[in-house]
């Protein structure tokens, strides 16, 4: 998981309404913020107050706040609100002129992906992330990562995939055996991807607690002490067929089939054909009516 | 249920009716003495009155003594035609032609709360109650409209004022309506306390009318493991609702 902030680029954090990502998203700010990068955050969703609450002074000393959180579509008219709505704050964050290695957090890009056309979002996020900024800025290159919380139930399936393929690292949150865990897949350049889950935990201070991982992603509740059961075992029919069997089952003739000799056999009764008899002694008691009972049935 | 400040709560349900959720509230912060701005859409005044009278709060006098601002949608939709167009009205975009956006709506739902100094009894957290969300879906608006209303509504009445919010989103489960969707899980990672009641997966019961679940988010400090989510059954009866444990209905004890 530490690897995601010595990777540039754009992390997706996907949350959902049942494992909130904001947390982890503060976590990795304080983190960015105690090495001694800047952390430029554009709050969408929630207030300053709420997004700061629980960072100490010194990591607070550090962010860059661009607030569209109280008038982002500008209807108090009273000019409190971000010029140029929400895309003006991402160009200002593009513009930014600081040296050396830089974070950015995106709380959230679900609000912007709903307020801005995808295309625009997605050149502006690529702008963001790479490393030469802007065009003819003579500033050295700065490693940039962007972070974005993505609730991944308010959007469709194209524009998820459409960030999925801008960003490095994806980070999706759930649970596993009971614990916060993140399924991170990271996808480098010229490298191949790869997937990892890492258990968490994050602290009242937004510290970041790593435990130790769970067994890999297939099966994870496999009980290892109960063997599994064999369905095939102790059968009371035969679910195979030797060669011979199955070679006696494919000549058998199937006695509703209609074969070639079979219409001959009937067109030409031979000498030797067995034909059936009806054996038939009477009762003492039967009655043998020779009128047809059907007789009076007028057809 | 303790009353913090600042607070979204979201109701929610699927396959019952979760408007007793409505009166609940209602009458739960009228008789706290909370300043209530009430956007009622589905049903008239009356009716919410005469509920609120077997829960015990007098609407009528509550809206006399300007503790209640109600929007009776039913009846003042009517208006939006009839009216001299001298100011928006709060439900204008029913005139429109083009899905516009909640702006008139979220002004009316800022004017009914906002504090006044001139002396009279001063009430206790401004409650913006809305019944419901799903419906203005139906009426035309586009879901990001209406996030984009209940965000300055959050904006207004829980950060600024800090009050609380309550809002009612019907959860459609089996018909596919992607919007009214977008708009619950909206909803949701905005809201601390989502209470969504269900009716029974068996099918409809004389003793238990459905179940209630009830999930707390965003909590202020990030713990490990919590308990973040209860279930529980319950039972409409006239003037109240019984709760119970799973299973511990006592028609089935």
């Amino acid at each position: 998981m530490l690897d995601l902030l010595a990777v540039g680029g754009l992390v997706l954090l996907r949350d959902s309404v049942e494992w909130e990502g904001r947390s982890l998203l503060k976590a990795l700010i304080k983190k960015s913020a105690l090495c001694g990068e800047q952390v430029h955050i554009l709050s969408c969703e929630v207030s300053e107050e709420e997004f700061r609450e629980g960072f100490d002074s010194d990591v607070n000393n550090r962010l860059v706040y661009y607030d569209l959180f109280r008038d982002p579509l500008n209807w108090s008219k009273t000019g409190e609100a971000f010029p140029g709505g929400p895309l003006g704050a991402l160009r200002a964050i593009c513009k930014r002129t600081d040296s050396g290695p830089v974070t950015i957090a995106l709380d959230s890009l679900s609000w912007l992906l709903l307020h801005l056309p995808c295309t625009m979002l997605c050149q502006t996020l690529h702008a963001l992330s790479r490393q030469d900024v802007c065009p003819g800025d003579s500033s050295p290159v700065r490693q940039v990562r962007v972070l974005g919380l993505l609730h991944e139930e308010l959007h469709g399936p194209g524009p998820m995939a459409a960030l999925s393929s801008l960003a490095q690292t994806e980070v999706t949150l759930s649970c596993t055996m009971g614990q916060a865990s993140a399924h991170i897949h990271c996808q480098r350049p010229r490298q191949r991807p790869t997937h990892q889950t890492q258990l968490f935990s994050i602290l009242p201070d937004f510290s970041l607690d790593l435990q130790e991982g769970p067994p890999p992603e297939s099966q994870p509740h496999l009980d290892p002490h109960t063997p599994p059961v064999d369905p095939m075992a102790h059968l009371t029919f035969n679910l195979r067929l030797s060669n011979k069997e199955r070679e006696a089952k494919d000549s058998l003739t199937l006695p509703f089939q209609f074969s070639s000799e079979k219409q001959q056999a009937l067109l030409h009764p031979g000498p030797g054909q067995t034909t059936s008899h009806i054996f038939y002694e009477p009762d003492a008691y039967d009655d043998l009516d020779q009128e047809d009972p059907d007789d009076d049935l007028d057809i | 249920m303790s009353a913090e400040a600042g607070k979204l709560t979201l109701l929610c349900d699927v396959k019952t009716d979760g408007s007793f959720l409505v009166h609940h509230f209602l009458s739960f912060y009228l008789k706290a003495n909370c300043k209530v701005c009430f956007v009622a859409l589905i049903q008239s005044f009356s009716h919410y009155n005469i509920v609120g009278q077997k829960l015990g709060v007098n609407l009528t006098m509550a809206r006399e003594r300007g503790q209640l601002v109600f929007l009776e949608g039913l009846k003042s939709s009517v208006d939006v035609f009839f009216q001299a167009q001298k100011e928006p009205h709060p439900l204008q975009f029913l005139r429109e032609a083009n899905a516009g956006n909640l702006q008139p709506l979220y002004e009316f739902v800022r004017e009914a709360l906002k504090p006044v100094n001139n002396g009279e009894a001063a009430w206790r957290c401004p409650v913006l109650l809305v019944d419901d969300l799903s419906v203005l879906l139906s009426l035309g608006m586009g879901v990001v409209a209406v996030l984009d209303f209940i965000h300055y509504c959050r904006v207004a009445v829980c950060w600024e004022l800090k009050g609380n919010m309550v809002v009612l989103v019907h959860d459609s489960d089996d018909a596919e309506d992607e919007e009214n969707d977008i708009l619950l899980n909206g909803l949701s990672h905005q809201s601390h306390l989502i209470l969504r009641a269900e009716g029974l997966a068996t099918g409809f019961c004389r003793d238990v009318h459905g179940q209630l679940r009830i999930l707390w988010r965003r909590p202020s400090q990030p713990t490990a493991q919590r308990d973040r989510s209860l279930t529980y059954q319950y039972k409409i009866q006239d003037k109240s609702v019984s709760f119970f444990a799973k299973g511990m209905s006592p028609a089935v004890l």
